[in-house]
């Protein structure tokens, strides 16, 4: 088969989507022409790379990439700039990563007067409010419970914003900027419901409020129902300690809900039978309305998916055959079906969801695509198993205020010019 | 009475078995030392008071660099504080503390644990409830002579006061 060729591939949908199936079937024929090949081919002192022929270097405590692969960075956003160099954001470069796990070092960072650096020895964890007993927890003590390990993304609710109702036009930035306030670990804690077990939590507690320890005193008031359902307290991300901007020593982690409520270095949990209307609840993380109002603990996150390749800072590299691949992730469950179209939303094409699809974590998607070098809109629109479909930009921003920035899960579209340039386009 | 026995007998295996029952007790006095978090009822509000009178030299001292010398924002400054009251359903929404907060409970909890953000937690109570009086004043919701303390901050009405639906569904 010729490289780049399509002509005896199945066509999924319109403007050279193929068949999902397309690329297994022509790494075979690929594969066994490579096999061939390299029997052939002679290997000698001469003709091996440098590193074949001294030895490698020695072994270290803790690992770091490849020194080729530094330009996978977190970029950081901070809109008070020196004046509050601690708030704000950086974002995880989604441009640079494949598969679905974030490493530790690029995952997203939100914070709101920096991240402080505590000595676990002396944080403390207090528990009181509506409970029998007020109680305290060291964090020797925590690393004694029981644990529960799950994989789960934790998405800043203004991820979006630079597509959000804040700005008036497409924002041309890389799609780490774009979706990367979206990170996935696999994390590892104490179920909360065990510690508010202990304490005899009394039967009408309602909410819970949760705070920091760091310098914002960062504080959200949490539903008990979640916090009995999975809400855990995490020690551990993808295997290791939490690292400090991540909440060192523990954080809350909430499955499903916008990431602000994930309260990061947790000192407190109050019990409460209402909110506490903090300040990150009513002055930020609420969503305002056309009408003037606004809603008020609009706590999980929408169905979403984004194209992670082709897409920006990067350019197509000639004609012919892509990998189209993204992200899928819903914080009211699991992701059933990515769609994705090469025409400007006229005809979809079901892409390869990734194994296994567990609730509340992304799925990558794939499907294969031949670009014939016209100009081109690629977009993808996730499902989710509680019916909900990812709407058009349109629809989302009508929804809401101007300015709104909040929850936007609308689908996002690259195009692609004939020159191979990739731009953020709404279409 | 032996199935009273059998019965407790499982309980207490089962509550062995998901916790180790590590938690300390605390006392109320050591609750309250943490507890800094205050809900639009205002039961834990701090003893103390103040007026707008002195909260301006609080806020000149210790807010007017970030937040500008009217409180209002601008270019390089931190958020606006006061106005924009009646935009919020316009098409140019202004949501400062005055136009958008529901309650003057979260401008006192706020601004104590986390303000002034070079320094937070070293404000005293008095100066709390000064700073709060004066931006409130500035904003026209009280009068400059009107003294705020624990009973009278909750009483407050913030313009937006019904601006609000929950929906989260359990409230
Ligand atoms: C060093 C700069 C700085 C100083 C000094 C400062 N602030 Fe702030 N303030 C900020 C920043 C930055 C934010 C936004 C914080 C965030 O990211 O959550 C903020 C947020 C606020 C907010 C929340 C605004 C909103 O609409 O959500 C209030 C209220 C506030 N400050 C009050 C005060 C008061 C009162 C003082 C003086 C006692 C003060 N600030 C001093 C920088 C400052």
């Amino acid at each position: 088969m010729e490289p780049g060729s399509a002509n005896r591939i199945e066509h999924a949908a319109g403007n050279g989507l193929l068949n999902r199936r397309a690329f297994v079937q022509k790494s075979i024929v690929w594969l066994s022409a490579t096999a061939a090949g390299s029997s052939m081919a002679a290997t000698t002192g001469d003709s091996a790379p440098d590193w074949m022929k001294t030895p490698g270097a020695p072994f270290r405590g803790y690992g770091q990439p490849s020194p080729y692969t530094e330009s996978a960075q977190r970029k950081h956003l901070q809109p008070y700039g020196e004046m509050a160099p601690g708030s704000g954001a950086s974002v995880t470069p989604l441009q640079d990563l494949h598969g679905v796990i974030t490493p530790n070092g690029l995952h997203f960072e939100r914070s709101h007067n920096g991240v402080p650096a505590i000595d676990p020895e002396e944080h403390e964890l207090i528990v009181h409010g509506m409970v029998g007993q007020a109680l305290k927890f060291s964090y020797n003590d925590l690393l004694r419970y029981p644990t529960v390990t799950r994989t789960c993304f934790i998405e800043c609710s203004g991820n979006g914003l630079f597509n959000s109702n804040l700005v008036s036009q497409p924002m041309q930035l890389p799609v780490g900027h774009l979706h990367g306030v979206m990170s996935t670990a696999e994390w590892t804690g104490v179920p909360l419901s065990i510690l508010l077990d202990e304490a005899g939590m009394v039967t009408n507690a309602k909410w819970l409020l949760a705070e920091g320890a760091d310098a914002a005193g960062m504080s959200r008031s949490i539903p008990v129902s979640k916090a009995m359902d999975d809400t855990m307290i995490a020690l551990f991300q993808n295997g290791e300690p939490i690292r400090p901007e991540q909440g060192y020593p523990m954080r809350l982690l909430l499955p499903g809900f916008e990431g602000n409520t994930h309260v990061k270095w947790l000192r407190r949990i109050k019990v409460t039978d209402a909110p506490t209307y903090t300040k990150d609840e009513t002055s930020k993380y609420s969503d305002l309305l056309p009408d003037g109002t606004a809603n008020l603990f609009s706590l999980k996150m929408g169905v979403k998916s984004a194209i992670t390749r082709p897409a920006l800072p990067y350019k197509m590299a000639g004609k012919g055959f892509y990998e189209v691949s993204g992200l899928a992730w819903s914080g009211h469950g699991s992701v059933t079906r990515v769609e994705v179209s090469a025409d400007t939303g006229r005809s979809w094409s079901d892409a390869e969801l990734s194994a296994p699809i567990l609730p509340m974590s992304p799925v990558r998607f794939r499907v294969p695509w031949h670009w014939d070098g016209s100009p081109s809109v690629l977009m993808s629109r996730a499902h989710d198993d509680q019916g909900n479909i990812q709407m058009p930009r349109s629809e989302w921003s009508a929804k809401y205020a101007v300015g709104h920035l909040y929850h936007n899960n609308s689908i996002q579209a690259w195009g692609i010019a004939t020159d191979g340039e990739i731009s953020n386009v709404w279409s | 009475m032996l199935m009273i026995a059998i019965s407790l007998y499982v309980t207490s295996v089962q509550a062995a078995e998901v916790s180790p029952g590590l938690g300390q007790s605390i006392d109320s006095e050591e609750v309250s030392s943490v507890d800094i978090s205050i809900d639009p009822r205002g039961e834990n509000l701090p003893a103390g008071s103040g007026t707008a009178v002195s909260g301006a030299t609080v806020y000149a001292d210790k807010c007017a660099a970030c937040h500008g010398t009217d409180a209002n924002g601008g270019d390089g400054l931190a958020d606006s504080l006061v106005g924009g009251i009646g935009t919020l359903a316009t098409e140019k929404p202004v949501k400062t503390v005055i136009s958008y907060w529901p309650y003057a409970t979260t401008l006192f909890d706020y601004t104590r644990r986390a303000m002034p953000l070079d320094a937070p937690m070293t404000l005293t109570d008095e100066e709390v409830y000064a700073v709060s009086a004066y931006l409130l004043f500035l904003g026209g919701v009280i009068e400059e002579t009107h003294e705020l303390n624990a009973q009278s901050l909750r009483e407050v009405q913030m313009p937006n006061r019904d601006g609000f639906q929950s929906v989260w569904p359990d409230m």
